[in-house]
């Protein structure tokens, strides 16, 4: 790898071009073995354990494509808007690299399983439609470690047990202007592909990798910018560091009379630079054609209706669901749609109490803070939603007041217990008794004549003191919006 | 002759072969040979032909789809037991930065 020197363009010169960039997404599809074989797809498996003689490419081993891929590959395509194609085809893209063992990887080339899609995106309140070009299937590369050995400047170490792993590849349109669209873009692709369970897309363990396309072109030009690949950027941060980077560099590049070369290039997130790789001359050709070991994938309308039926509401909708049918403000709706456990906790609590604008409040504010103090998920909650839902419905219906409330959760979150069953074993029922109120009011009032006679006198702002008497000889249980009407009536 | 000396040359670079003058010339006629007999197909008029890289087309469309059930791996020991260079459970080649 050659160091490059650093690009020198002013925001100036920078400012007068427009960034073209064009995401590819490698997803890990969520399936418990191999695109082609049954061995187990598990992480950090001892080296070369999870490996069979198909995933090992050994002479005379044949392929038999995962159906569980297959309809995980059809949902992500499906999520993101896809049309899905009734026959697609496998091909074999032919390289020589130590971690791939056939000498060729099975994707799909001139027929994918999907196209047409797109994704929505907001940035800066600006909302924006980037074209998904296609979604394609194919088998992951084995691993290979360069460093780390004691004679790791002669050899690299080969692991062969994520050689045909399923992944689907996203190609995105070239249709993102800045680093930050690219950035908006990969974190809904993100979250839809979660949402729809197709991946955990963990970037740390790579089951979300990213490459992008780079061009510039002055403000204004039709014609794109030759167009850089940028490889390595396996991580939100990264992906934006850069793609401002590698748009500077090129910037800088034509500024200074030169001009922007094809080519493939590797983030380095140490020295936060790209760089050249070293191609071989003939790295590019690939010499695609129709994999003859595995037939053609059809699918079917049935198949296709019965994959579809079993796709969950995708966040965009849920969002705007939650805003009409619970009147959310959209930024509750978003933290409340942000995974599909968190939508669906929250909305199981909204059902159960019957309040879904407190219910939102009690997952965002209590529920959250708690879950965040003790590094938990929310499926891993000590309280259930229907738990939660209880309590809130308690809230509702005047049985428990807001404030002694706050101290019942924590209660429930320490101990799972129902809410109902700490509110009665406490003594914490909200007095909303008339009758039993009536009479704390008349002793309050019998016991403070001055504040009477200065709230008779017009100084009606003395109320709030009378009410804490009331609220303080309940031990905070009494209804407080009754006590002050009630107040009201006596003095009035 | 269809096929040059230089696309001999580009084709055994991509399947890493270093290949002698000799040996060039003896693949340039190889596969010359080749290339003409099979072009015997060429004379065949298949404009109305649905390409055919399979015979199964008849079968159920997931018929040929494996369920998604974990089978026991080779594992280590026998997945390197013919590398040629095996080292801390790894297959070891020579050192390799990119492709």
């Amino acid at each position: 790898m050659s160091s490059s020197a650093p690009p020198v363009a002013t925001l100036e010169a920078i400012a007068r071009y427009e960034p073209v960039i064009g995401l590819e997404v490698h997803v890990q599809l969520a399936t418990a073995t191999k695109i082609f074989c049954g061995c187990p797809t598990s992480f950090g498996a001892p080296p070369n354990t999870n490996v069979c003689p198909v995933c090992l490419g050994l002479p005379g081993a044949l392929p038999v494509l995962s159906r569980e891929a297959v309809e995980l590959a059809i949902k992500g395509a499906l999520a993101l808007d896809c049309r899905i194609n009734p026959q697609s085809r496998f091909a074999r893209k032919n390289y020589f690299y130590p971690d791939l063992p056939k000498g060729y990887q099975i994707s799909q080339y001139d027929e994918p399983l999907g196209e047409h899609g797109y994704v929505d995106i907001v940035v800066d309140g600006a909302a924006r439609r980037i074209g998904v070009t296609r979604v394609h299937m194919e088998d992951d590369a084995g691993k290979s470690i360069h460093d780390g050995f004691r004679d790791s400047d002669r050899y690299s170490y080969v692991d062969l047990n994520r050689s045909g792993t399923p992944l689907i590849e996203i190609v995105s349109d070239p249709d993102m202007r800045t680093s930050d669209e690219a950035y908006a873009y990969l974190t809904e692709l993100k979250q839809v592909l979660q949402f729809v369970e197709v991946s955990t897309c963990d970037m740390e363990k790579g089951h979300l990798r990213c490459d992008a396309n780079v061009s510039v072109r002055i403000k204004g030009a039709e014609k794109f910018g030759t167009k850089v690949e940028v490889k390595n950027l396996n991580s939100f941060r990264f992906l934006k560091l850069a793609l401002d980077y590698e748009i500077a560099r090129q910037v800088a590049v034509i500024e200074s009379g030169g001009k922007v070369e094809q080519e493939t290039r590797l983030y380095n997130p140490d020295l936060g630079e790209t760089a050249g790789m070293r191609s071989k001359e003939h790295a590019h050709d690939y010499r695609y054609f129709p994999e003859p070991d595995l037939v053609p994938l059809r699918i079917g309308e049935n198949w296709l209706a019965e994959v579809r039926a079993g796709m969950p509401e995708l966040p965009a909708r849920k969002r705007t669901r939650f805003i009409g049918e619970y009147g959310l403000r959209e930024y509750d709706a978003e933290v409340l749609t942000a995974t599909r456990a968190v939508s669906e906790y929250y909305e199981t609590v909204a059902k159960a109490s019957g309040d879904p604008k407190t219910a939102a409040n009690w997952v965002m504010g209590d529920l959250m803070g708690l879950l965040k103090a003790e590094g938990k998920e929310i499926a891993e909650s000590p309280v259930s939603p229907e738990n939660l839902g209880e309590l809130v419905k308690l809230i509702a219906k005047g049985e428990l007041s807001g404030k002694l409330a706050k101290e019942v959760f924590p209660k429930m979150f320490s101990t799972g217990e129902r809410a109902g069953v700490i509110v009665e074993r406490e003594g914490l029922r909200q007095i909303s008794d008339t009758g039993a109120l009536e009479k704390i009011i008349a002793d309050v009032i019998a016991g403070n004549p001055k504040q009477v006679e200065q709230y008779r006198g017009g100084k009606t702002t003395v109320i709030n003191f009378l009410v804490g008497q009331a609220m303080r000889a309940t031990r905070g249980q009494a209804n407080v919006a009754l006590v002050t009407d009630l107040f009201k009536q006596k003095l009035g | 002759m269809k096929i040059t000396e230089q696309e001999v040359r580009y084709v055994a670079g991509l399947a890493n072969l270093k290949l002698t003058d000799a040996e060039v010339a003896r693949f340039q006629a190889d596969l010359d040979g080749i290339l003409e007999h099979i072009g015997k197909l060429n004379e065949i008029d298949t404009s109305n032909v649905e390409p055919m890289a399979q015979v199964l087309y008849d079968a159920e469309e997931t018929a040929t789809l494996r369920a998604d059930v974990p089978a026991p791996p080779l594992g280590d020991q026998a997945a390197l037991a013919n590398a040629p260079q095996p080292g801390a459970g790894y297959f070891k080649v020579p050192k390799v930065i990119e492709r």
